[in-house]
């Protein structure tokens, strides 16, 4: 087995581990590389199905072109979406510029966990992978979250071999992480290696811009680059000091630590 | 497009991997330096950041340490979250090294065990001064319980002692003793001093006498180990998936390999059947086997149940199934594991209540040696245990499969131990238990399946076991029943044991009571097999021997109704019981309701 095969196999494992064991599951899409890739998996394992809904966070300021592509896939595959707006800040007038930690909080930590509320889910499929940023490699494959959707990295139960949290208290819910530990290059790889799709706002279409990580388009920026396709990209991100999320303005002055402990994906 | 042409190629090769290494030793012996240093040798610390510690560092009068660059570096990555097991990354020649770095504090010893517990290898870190201390030994015996089999000791502040290779010689020996008595073999002793850079990234002036590599150097000696496909085949069922027409057995494959055409054993229930096909998505031609590793699915050539956490295997080594086994266990929880407490055992994808009947001794993990028992083990102790399941489970000795030879025990709400099966015992019902599997595994079946039978009789086998004192209404509830299933258009069979004592059982006396109670219950089974229902009730059997009954006919569905004279204490593993003064009507009516219940009746 290859480093590619034996990360998918992994993840395909917990994937099922998920799916057995949380009889209310669901999956976050954001359309992104990472989550994309999460959802290719999870058709994968279930032999073409995807046996839960995805929940897509719609914080209003997502690029045009994700909402577009989101929907043209879902028709294609199938899959049920659950959109999570925080319509009541989103009328108050939340938006980045009162604050982004606030914005992202109101319009992402809260929208999800309004969804979470209604819908009463107890287990949380995420994309996020360990290399990412500083909280997110202590997360382990199942992370619990309390009644208050928060997160307490400092006393989070062992997690040995490939025996998960399974069991969970009234209320609460648990995390579930299948790609935690795929790298960026690991994700490109295994993108080329299966033909996976992705949004075309990944790629230089000329200007020598494109997008390293997808988020709201206040609060992305695009980074200077000429990957015009997958293999470049990896190439480019083996000579690369820079961090992934160096354009994602959330991450700065310890932010996606307190953004993290309060429910954030 | 030349470059990015050779990209592709690297890695449609399979030459990169992901490789995780984690980082043990004491406190305080050196783990942050010698990380920094590998860190900023390799250049893998971002531009600017050594300029930047080293001035603040002199801002503060401080000599520089590369504890403070991979602190901050940590800072930066971890934004200032230090406290628990952290993961970092760098790249070096094809493999992207994953680094955990585990704390040496003993309160963040589960931290340190669960980042080793999904690490190819190892490195422990020692203080030349300081020497080994307990907790290089008890991590070392942590590693060598989680099953990390490559290892590299570190041998840290050689500078101090002036690179004395007598010093090091001194460690080298003592430890790896310490190690072989666990049956960890350390690939590498490295001298190092990552203050001064030795025997670090580069090979050391100062300790010519070391002809071994440096500590990148054993990182890229490590070896990324397959997974077992040379060991007896094992597959623990995850699931089973009914999404369209195909009914997919799912799972990872543990050891060996699975082939369409392979006769499968099913243990515990002991099933049989044969891989009709490997079910893939996205792949053009369904492979015809697939190896340890391998997160698969396949169907059967018979509709069998079977479900969640059975193991699959061939017939000729199949694992062994029992419900008492002895163990080394190590405990995370808060509250002590006390003997005699209820909790959960998870083996493979196997859960069961258990509970620890006997603590035998306390292991110190310093010396080895036994520190007897109180009858509990504490927050991180270990322990050789004899373990009590409440239904036999499948498993293995840990020397012989890993993944089906440890477990973790679950407690209220989460893992908190975790052990490796040292030893299966026999439990009293050991005997039966073989002789089921070993005709189980032989018997030829018919052209019928069972599921064509199940399916023209609208019910499933059953064996319906009365108990109770002589003249409490067994057989006269047990005829009523099998006159009510009948006239339900049902097909059941009273047996009385009394018939078989006559029949089969004509050359056996009193004395051969065991013996009596095996010839009924092979009867029995070719009866189940046939799919019918049967009631069984007679004086003949004590209460004792209804358990030897229920393994001899396993995994067929088994309904003991108990009958008295008063209420009382009812015998365990008693799923009805009624009075002797009771409408018999009705207890069949609740009987049959149970049935349902059961999904006996379909």
């Amino acid at each position: 087995m290859d480093h590619l095969e034996r990360l998918e196999n992994q993840s395909i494992y917990i994937l099922r581990e998920a799916y057995k064991n949380f009889d209310n599951l669901c999956m976050l899409w954001s359309v992104g590389k990472d989550s994309t890739v999460l959802l290719w998996l999870a058709r994968k394992a279930f032999f073409g199905h995807v046996p839960f809904p995805l929940v897509f966070i719609d914080t209003s300021y997502k690029i045009p072109e994700m909402i577009t592509w989101r929907d043209n896939l879902a028709k294609e595959w199938n899959l049920e979406i659950v959109v999570a707006k925080n319509e009541k800040a989103l009328a108050e007038g939340m938006g980045p510029e009162k604050g982004r930690i606030e914005c992202c909080t109101a319009l992402k930590t809260v929208g999800l966990e309004l969804a979470l509320k209604e819908k009463q889910y107890n287990g949380v499929i995420a994309g996020v992978r360990a290399d990412e940023e500083g909280t997110r490699a202590k997360e382990r494959y199942f992370s619990a979250r309390d009644r208050y959707n928060d997160w307490d990295f400092r006393e989070q139960p062992p997690e040995l071999w490939d025996q998960f949290k399974t069991r969970f208290a009234p209320g609460t819910h648990v995390r579930v992480h299948p790609l935690l530990d795929w790298t960026e290059i690991n994700v490109w790889e295994y993108i080329q290696r299966e033909k996976v799709r992705v949004v075309d706002l990944y790629f230089d279409h000329g200007d020598g811009t494109r997008y390293r990580s997808l988020g709201c388009y206040p609060c992305t920026g695009k980074i200077n680059s000429t990957a015009k396709n997958i293999p470049e990209i990896i190439e480019e991100l083996r000579k690369t000091k820079v961090p992934e999320r160096a354009g994602r303005a959330q991450d700065a002055n310890r932010g996606m630590e307190m953004l993290r402990k309060g429910g954030y994906m | 497009m030349t470059a990015a042409a050779n990209v592709t190629e690297e890695s449609g090769n399979g030459q990169r991997e992901n490789f995780q290494v984690v980082f043990v030793g004491h406190v305080d012996h050196g783990k942050s330096t010698l990380l920094g240093r590998v860190y900023a040798d390799t250049g893998s610390i971002p531009e600017g950041h050594v300029e930047k510690v080293m001035d603040i560092c002199r801002q503060q009068g401080k000599d520089f340490e590369y504890a403070f660059l991979f602190d901050a570096f940590l800072e930066e990555q971890q934004q200032g979250v230090t406290i628990d097991t952290a993961r970092t990354f760098f790249n070096w020649k094809n493999r992207e090294y994953i680094i955990i770095d585990a704390p040496g504090h003993k309160e963040f010893l589960k931290n340190m065990i669960s980042g080793a517990a999904r690490a190819d290898a190892a490195v422990l870190v020692i203080d030349a001064a300081e020497g080994i201390r307990q907790q290089s030994k008890q991590h070392g015996y942590m590693l060598s319980l989680l099953g990390i089999r490559q290892v590299a000791v570190v041998v840290n502040k050689m500078d101090l002692l002036d690179f004395d290779e007598k010093r090091f010689r001194q460690i080298e020996e003592e430890f790896s003793s310490y190690l072989k008595s666990l049956d960890v073999f350390a690939k590498h002793f490295v001298p190092a001093s990552a203050k001064k850079g030795d025997n670090v990234v580069e090979p050391s002036k100062a300790m010519p006498w070391h002809n071994g590599p440096t500590v990148l150097g054993a990182l890229e000696r490590f070896e990324k180990l397959p997974p077992r496909a040379d060991l007896p085949l094992r597959f623990p069922i995850q699931d089973v998936y009914k999404f369209d027409e195909r009914r997919i057995i799912v799972g990872r494959v543990a050891s060996g390999t699975l082939s369409v055409g392979d006769h499968l054993v099913f243990s515990p229930s002991n099933k049989t059947a044969q891989v009709k096909t490997i079910e893939t998505f996205n792949v053009p031609i369904p492979p015809s086997s697939v190896s340890a590793g391998w997160s698969t699915g396949f169907t059967l050539d018979e509709q069998i149940f079977i479900e969640r956490g059975e193991i699959a295997s061939l017939a000729d080594n199949p694992p062994e199934v029992t419900s008492l086994f002895r163990a080394n266990v190590f405990w995370m929880g808060m509250a002590p594991l006390r003997e005699g407490t209820t909790c959960f055992l998870r083996l493979a994808t196997r859960e069961e209540e258990m509970k620890v009947t006997r603590i035998h001794n306390l292991i110190d993990a310093e010396t080895l040696q036994s520190a007897g028992s109180m009858g509990e083990i504490p927050r991180y102790g270990v322990a050789e245990v004899t373990i009590q399941t409440k239904h036999p489970v499948a498993l293995d000795r840990y020397s012989d499969i890993e993944t089906t030879g440890r477990f973790v025990i679950v407690d209220g709400y989460d893992v908190s131990g975790g052990g490796i099966i040292m030893e299966p015992l026999e439990d009293e019902l050991q005997e039966f238990r073989q002789e089921a599997r070993h005709r189980d595994f032989l018997w030829r079946k018919g052209e019928v399946k069972q599921s064509e039978r199940v399916t023209r009789y609208g019910h499933n086998p059953a064996l319906i076991l009365f108990t109770g004192e002589k003249g409490t209404g067994k057989a006269r509830l047990g005829r009523i029943l099998e006159r009510r299933l009948f006239s339900g258009g049902r097909h059941v069979y009273l047996l009385d044991a009394k018939n078989i004592q006559l029949t089969l059982g004509r050359d056996l006396s009193e004395a051969d009571k065991i013996e009596m109670v095996r010839r009924f219950s092979e009867v029995a089974q070719v009866l189940l097999r046939c799919g019918l229902i049967v009631a069984s009730t007679t004086n003949t059997f004590a209460l004792a021997d209804h358990q030897p009954i229920r393994e001899l006919v396993h995994p067929h569905k088994v309904i003991t109704v108990h009958m008295a004279f008063q209420k009382g204490e009812l015998p365990e593993k008693t799923d009805l019981d009624f009075l002797e003064s009771e409408n018999l009507e009705e207890a069949a009516k609740t009987i049959i309701k149970k049935m349902e219940d059961m999904e006996i009746l379909l």
